[in-house]
């Protein structure tokens, strides 16, 4: 089939990467999983344009994403609480997230900054990308995925089809969840004493700056070691919390080294990793502890409620009042007009 | 042995805390009995596991199973891990050039080990080490045991960026960067053989358990190796010497 249509990378903003649901099985040759860090995102923005729910997307990093359209129309949406815009012909129109569009070729979206959190997901309606290790995931260590094996820049064209079929919403956006990021204890807790644990568990941790896929280092109480600061390396998982001898807390993601030679206090269940990556250098956060039992019935609470916000995937409705942008526009900023379908120019700059 | 929370999908089975070839012997037999269940379809949800020098992580799919039918599912395995399979692994002779820029340590490691440097070399290159583990960077080999003589530990200053193939020491073990990327170990020599090719069926060169030798070569010698690895005239498996049965049949 030719297929033209292309979605150019205007700017990648912060930071933006190819990612799928990631690089299974290679763990033991040093290769981590990669893959989207919140992966209901990928599946919502892929339901919402049709797309298979493990398909690549874009993941991006605290807005400034753009692209645009290119020889053809293209359909995209996003997911994450962003404040998007639409520029055609210099004219700029407002959008809501949470919804499919359909860009017309030259067309650019832009994701203008990140109303809560830090990470969108943008996908595009056919996108195909060749497969690295079973993966379309972009791990730029060692030139993996993506695209040339490298995090997104400005001029990169994805490959996608022309659009088709009418757009899509989510009905209403996912609740915005504040609680304490639930951790189970170890496989090293024993390297703590008693009370650093308890200090882990009721002190706020402040996320540095340095926050990335690969992890989030984070500022608090000292927690002190029992002996040893460094053990005989061993596997680190997604959601490890390790502790070097400075006595502050690093949370592993999904682009860290597969093994460490540090003592983890804890290990971040898989449901709150999205929740951690969302988090902002600045922002403060809490660790509650549960059970491994429970953190596996957690996993399967949480399927449910991304199962059940798939399901309220919906035709976009063309005509009348459209509540659902209604509700995420005054979340957003109030300036958008939303009794319209279509997006009307902005009439402030908010940020 | 005993069993460790790593979160909601995976848990670490340890056997001790060293290193110690015998504690990566028991590793070893675990991780190829769950191999077998998995292809005997005996443990539906494990994702992959992990062996490190000490202990084997079991990554799983809690939405597909659980810790407790796992821990079951694998009790037989613990029973029996005492007792490890035959050393299958393969040896490599790998090439490693100790001179000038490629060997940006060299002369302070014998310095602070109080011999010369062509003693480091000579014990370098003198023994056979086993691969333990990969980790830390895609194909990076943890290796040991380092000889007695040619133990020290990390640099105080890590570098930012060490070379791709850089051949370095340090707490007892040696290794090659497959990648640049920070490092804090004593770099020896460079080594021209790529330790991983995602284009290539098994991607990382070296797999924990095999051995390896390291060759001596001079500056010219290593410039001609590179050279004919990136024209395509020599594979890397040309300096795989005792192969295991199956690489055998392939490269007859």
């Amino acid at each position: 089939m030719n297929s033209p249509a292309a979605l150019e990378i205007v700017s990648p903003g912060a930071y933006a990467s190819v990612q799928d649901i990631g690089r299974r099985g290679f763990r033991r040759i040093g290769v981590p999983w990669a893959g989207v860090l919140d992966p209901r995102l990928m599946r919502i923005a892929n339901a919402l344009v049709g797309n298979a729910g493990t398909t690549p997307v874009i993941e991006c990093f605290d807005g400034g994403l753009q692209v645009v359209a290119r020889g053809a129309a293209v359909r995209v949406a996003v997911a994450g609480d962003a404040v998007i815009e639409i520029e055609c012909k210099g004219e700029r129109k407002a959008l809501p997230a949470w919804r499919s569009v359909t860009l017309a070729d030259g067309e650019i979206l832009r994701i203008r900054r990140m109303g809560s959190g830090r990470i969108a997901v943008l996908a595009l309606e056919g996108l195909a990308l060749p497969q690295v290790m079973g993966s379309a995931s972009t791990y730029a260590r060692a030139g993996l995925g993506g695209v040339d094996g490298r995090a997104l820049v400005a001029g990169v064209r994805l490959p996608a089809q022309a659009a088709s079929g009418g757009e899509r919403i989510l009905a209403q956006a996912p609740v915005v969840d504040e609680r304490p990021i639930r951790v189970v204890g170890g496989p090293q807790a024993e390297h703590f004493s008693a009370e650093a644990f308890e200090t882990f568990l009721g002190s706020d941790y402040r996320v540095t700056a340095e926050a990335d896929r690969m992890g989030v280092r984070l500022e608090g109480p000292v927690l002190g070691h029992l002996g040893a600061t460094e053990i005989v390396s061993d596997a680190t998982v997604p959601g490890s919390i390790q502790v070097p001898g400075k006595g502050q807390p690093i949370v592993l993601l999904a682009d860290a080294q597969t093994a460490g030679g540090y003592p983890k206090i804890a290990t971040v269940i898989g449901s709150d990793i999205p929740r951690l990556a969302a988090r902002r250098p600045g922002q403060t956060l809490r660790f509650a502890a549960v059970s491994a039992a429970e953190g596996e019935r957690i996993a399967r609470e949480t399927e449910a409620q991304t199962l059940a916000l798939l399901a309220a995937i919906c035709p976009f409705a063309a005509e009348g009042v459209d509540e659902a942008a209604l509700y995420s526009a005054n979340l957003v900023s109030g300036v958008v007009h939303a009794l319209s379908p279509e997006y009307r120019p902005l009439t402030a700059v908010d940020d | 042995m005993c069993v460790l929370d790593a979160g909601d999908a995976a848990f670490t089975v340890e056997f001790g805390d060293a290193i110690d070839p015998d504690l990566l012997a028991a590793v070893n037999a675990l991780d190829v009995g769950i191999a077998r269940l998995q292809a005997e379809g005996g443990l539906p949800g494990v994702i992959e596991t992990m062996p490190t020098f000490r202990s084997l992580t079991v990554f799983f799919d809690p939405l597909q199973t659980g810790r407790e039918i796992l821990l079951e599912a694998l009790r037989p395995l613990f029973a029996a891990s005492g007792h490890s399979g035959g050393d299958n692994g393969r040896l490599w002779h790998l090439p490693v050039c100790y001179e000038g820029i490629f060997a940006p340590d060299l002369a302070e490691t014998a310095r602070s080990l109080g011999v010369s440097e062509d003693e480091v070399v000579a014990l370098h290159s003198g023994s056979e080490y086993l691969v333990y583990m990969l980790g830390f960077l895609p194909g990076f080999p943890f290796m040991g045991d380092l000889p007695k003589a040619l133990r020290l530990p990390r640099r105080p200053e890590p570098r930012l960026r060490v070379p791709p193939g850089s051949v370095a020491i340090a707490t007892g073990l040696t290794a090659i960067y497959p990648w640049e990327s920070p490092g804090g170990w004593h770099l020896l020599g460079r080594c021209p053989v790529s330790l991983f090719d995602a284009g290539r069926e098994s991607p990382s060169l070296l797999a924990a358990g095999d051995h390896v030798r390291f060759v001596p070569v001079s500056m010219a010698e290593y410039e001609r190796i590179e050279r004919s690895l990136k024209a395509g005239e020599i594979e890397p498996q040309h300096w795989l010497t005792s192969p295991r049965a199956e690489d055998a049949e392939v490269l007859r």
